[in-house]
């Protein structure tokens, strides 16, 4: 269990459009021997093999392309071109062939992999196998094909009340890379490069992202949130001197109190975090929270370096719901799926933790008497 | 004695001058064409409405064309609403601004009034008068031949024969007697009697008789105005075809928006001309000020928003750029602050934040005499700083007021129903052409709530004065061939 090291990265001061509000983070030393690029796919609509013989089926508008160097050398993007003229017909970016797996190699030092999906596949593969223990509660297709299939909504950025302006008005800092989303003050995701031109030319993906239902409603119902504007104290300013380092003390106090409370909510929690690749220096990751209730929890994933530097990240904030079934899984699985067991440790009677698993979508999981027995409100274990 | 209700009036006025100065209807930055339409509508309606009298005044003021147009249209549509001698007043305002209007857009106010059934005796002596006043009727009806038509129609206006025989039965003569016309009437069959016309009416003889462009942009130069000769010049450049244009005699801002929207290594390659005509476009707009505003700093507004929108491109950054040359003009010392930290005016384009706050600070580091903040008040890195360090500028380090704050904004907010202020104790003034700044600083003085309505009053009093006592015969600015 670690946390994520945003260090390099600072939060510059937020820019508010209805109830959307967006901070950049800027980073002081661009990381260049890493790139990313985006590449759009034709037929959006895809199903994918994560690589343990299961499939992952969903809309993936667009994949992206990492490269990196040996030897921490300054390279371009893949797929960078140099032309006169802007709009030129040839010059429309090289189509990409659709992929058949989430993170796959395109040569020695370059990975092309589905962002997003890499952290969403990992949260619906959690505990996918089903009961590891066969207690008789546990149905036969429980036993036999584990969770399948499991499905999450999400809504595409594209839906979410008002951010497409606000990408749209953002004024990109100089040396940004990457920004944080918040709908109505709750962070929503956030997205990290390692070059400000990679993020340039990234920035308008967000609006092809996943969103959780969260987020929608977030957005929908939100009033236009406040800025926190600048005040200065001016019984302490008696020159320009003074004033001028009254100015910069609010840039400096912003960055500080982004980080504490606004977003502490990803910074401060502690994640699972899972390789998924090796990158020279760098290592491809997803993580998952540890699906504490009544918490903001994200998902996601990072490219990180050896030293647990963020170097690219893009995570995505879970729901009450989708937190609610990370936590039923994962504390089940603790507890050997035994039904008593895991009750108890929630504090609950077998009964309620049948109910819940009802209500959270997991009823085809059990014999079928063991859930009308509970409606019941009687115990058939 | 001022009352509340003179403050509340003076503001109203204020903010309706400083919304009719910059929005056009069209779509902003920050908000699409149908909020800006919606916006200007309600406070045409309301000022209209509660200030009748300030309202036709506005008209004397430097508002742009789009709401010039749309004041006259709505103070015919509701004529009955005055009385006798308001009419009078509001009759020899719209007539002399109708003699400063483009043309084509007086004739599109015809076609408005024709639609909205407006057609008192007034009204069409109005259009009588405007229309004696035209120099070639003629030459109108070829250039502006369905305006033209609808105004005769709808004002029952004579026109001579052969003007109603080419308008309203074009097959029936042989030849006319007026040389435009006759050429009109052989440019269908040869080639060479289009270059003869009007631009905008010779482009369309020759796409029928497929001429390529750039033949006809090299031989149909001499016919252009000055407007077309300027946004035709890459068009020109692209066929490469010569048409001959003095940029130094070219309307400042429009200058700069022509200088932005060309490449970066085009404006380094041809840095002197540009500079040149730009200086000397600024000259000729400072006039008798020149040299006359001591030391003056800017803070001028290069962040992305500058890049306004699909319809005015550019356009905050035009302003701005025409601001930073006309201000070097009106200075005997300047220094021009970018938000962007760059410094070369001329290879300028819009990107990054907008720091405000920050800029001004390093402005009030040089001590000047005026400070000028053109910018479209969206103070974000961080938010509202550049109200706190003038306000605290203000209450405790400059209580004796050394330096002049005025802040110019190019772009009309919507929601707000005003240009977008950076705090309240800085007049903020809207802004369209840079050729009116100084204009602008002077009536920017009322807006920091210290002058009330008598004074306003008095003011345009004056200007309405000046404006209509103006020669009628102001030369129009089309059909005038450079």
């Amino acid at each position: 269990m670690t946390q994520l090291d945003l260090t390099g990265l600072t939060a510059a001061p937020a820019q508010v459009w209805g109830g959307i509000r967006l901070v950049p983070l800027v980073r002081e030393e661009p990381i260049t021997d890493l790139r990313l690029r985006r590449e759009l796919f034709g037929d959006a609509w895809m199903a994918v093999e994560p690589g343990d013989g299961t499939y992952y089926t969903s809309y993936i508008p667009h994949g992206f392309v990492a490269d990196w160097s040996r030897d921490g050398k300054w390279q371009a993007a893949y797929g960078t071109q140099l032309c006169d003229e802007y709009d030129d017909a040839d010059d429309v970016p090289v189509r990409a062939i659709p992929m058949r797996r989430l993170v796959q190699r395109a040569g020695s030092r370059r990975l092309r992999f589905l962002p997003l999906h890499l952290a969403l596949e990992g949260y619906l593969a959690l505990h996918f196998g089903g009961p590891s223990v066969l207690w008789e509660e546990w149905s036969a297709r429980a036993v036999r094909r584990g969770l399948t299939p499991r499905a999450e909504m999400a809504y595409a950025g594209a839906s979410v009340e008002g951010l497409d302006e606000a990408l749209r008005i953002f004024e990109i800092h100089p040396g940004q890379c990457g920004v944080m989303v918040y709908a109505a003050d709750a962070l929503a995701a956030a997205f990290v490069v390692p070059h400000p031109e990679d993020y340039r030319a990234l920035h308008a993906s967000l609006l092809q992202d996943l969103y959780g239902e969260l987020v929608y409603q977030h957005a929908y119902y939100s009033p236009p949130v406040r800025e926190f504007t600048a005040v200065i104290d001016d019984t302490r300013v008696s020159d320009l001197a003074g004033l001028r380092a009254a100015a910069l003390g609010q840039l400096s106090s912003w960055a500080g109190d982004h980080d504490r409370h606004l977003a502490g909510g990803l910074l401060d929690e502690s994640y699972q975090i899972t390789q998924l690749r090796r990158m020279g220096r760098y290592r491809l990751t997803r993580f998952l929270p540890p699906f504490a209730l009544h918490r903001e929890q994200h998902i996601g994933e990072a490219i990180t370096d050896l030293k647990g530097r963020v170097a690219y990240l893009k995570s995505m904030r879970l729901s009450e719901a989708q937190i609610r079934r990370g936590h039923l899984l994962s504390r089940l699985a603790h507890h050997d799926w035994n039904l008593e067991d895991t009750a108890a440790a929630l504090g609950a009677s077998p009964v309620e933790l049948v109910r819940r698993l009802r209500n959270a979508g997991f009823d085809g999981l059990l014999k079928r008497h063991v859930v009308e027995a509970a409606q019941r409100g009687r115990w058939d274990g | 004695m001022e009352t509340y209700a003179d403050l509340v009036a003076a503001e109203d006025v204020l903010l309706f001058v400083n919304a009719a100065i910059t929005s056009t209807g069209q779509r902003e930055f920050r908000s699409t064409a149908d909020e800006q339409r919606m916006s200007l509508d309600f406070l045409h309606e309301y000022v209209r409405v509660n200030y009748r009298e300030l309202y036709a005044a506005t008209l004397s003021l430097d508002i742009n064309d789009h709401n010039a147009v749309e004041i006259i249209r709505r103070l015919l549509v509701t004529a009955r609403e005055a009385d006798e001698e308001q009419r009078r007043a509001e009759g020899r305002l719209i007539g002399a601004r109708l003699a400063v209007l483009p043309p084509q857009r007086v004739y599109r106010l015809f076609g408005q009034l024709r639609r909205a059934r407006v057609n008192n005796r007034r009204t069409r002596a109005i259009m009588r008068d405007w229309l004696a006043g035209r120099r070639d009727h003629g030459f109108d009806a070829v250039k502006y031949r369905s305006g033209f038509k609808t105004a005769v129609r709808h004002g029952h206006l004579p026109v001579p024969d052969e003007l109603g025989d080419f308008l309203f039965a074009p097959r029936k003569r042989e030849r006319y007697e007026h040389a435009l016309l006759d050429t009109y009437r052989r440019a269908r069959y040869t080639q060479t009697a289009l270059y003869e016309l009007p631009y905008t009416v010779a482009e369309g003889f020759a796409a029928q008789h497929g001429i390529p462009r750039a033949v006809f942009l090299e031989r149909i130069a001499p016919r252009m105005t000055r407007g077309e000769r300027l946004r035709g010049q890459e068009s020109a450049r692209a066929h490469k075809a010569k048409v001959e244009i003095d940029l130094a005699a070219m309307p400042l801002t429009r200058l700069a928006s022509y200088v932005l929207s060309l490449d970066l290594s085009v404006r380094s390659e041809r840095r002197a001309e540009l500079t040149g005509a730009l200086r000397a476009a600024a000259r000729q707009a400072a006039g008798p000020y020149a040299g006359t505003w001591g030391r003056v700093a800017a803070v001028l507004d290069d962040s992305f928003s500058a890049s306004g929108s699909g319809q005015k491109r550019r356009r905050p950054l035009a302003v701005a750029l025409a601001c930073h040359f006309l201000l070097a003009e009106l200075a005997a010392a300047y220094v021009p602050l970018w938000t962007s930290g760059r410094e070369d005016a001329l290879l300028t384009y819009p990107y990054g934040p907008t720091p405000l706050g920050l800029r001004i600070l390093d402005a009030l580091d040089r001590s000047p005499a005026r400070l000028v903040i053109v910018s479209d008040g969206w103070d974000n890195a961080p938010p509202g700083l550049a109200g706190e360090v003038l306000r605290v500028w203000r209450t405790r380090l400059d209580r004796s007021r050394r330096t002049s704050v005025v802040h110019l904004n190019p772009v009309y907010d919507a929601d707000g129903y005003d240009v977008r202020r950076i705090a309240p104790s800085v007049p903020t003034a809207g802004i369209r052409d840079a050729e009116d700044l100084p204009a602008l600083v002077e009536l920017a003085q009322f807006a920091e709530g210290r002058t009330g309505l008598a004074e306003l009053r008095a003011y345009l009093d004056a200007r309405v004065k000046d404006f209509t006592a103006q020669d009628k015969d102001f030369s129009a600015q089309d059909g005038v061939t450079a």
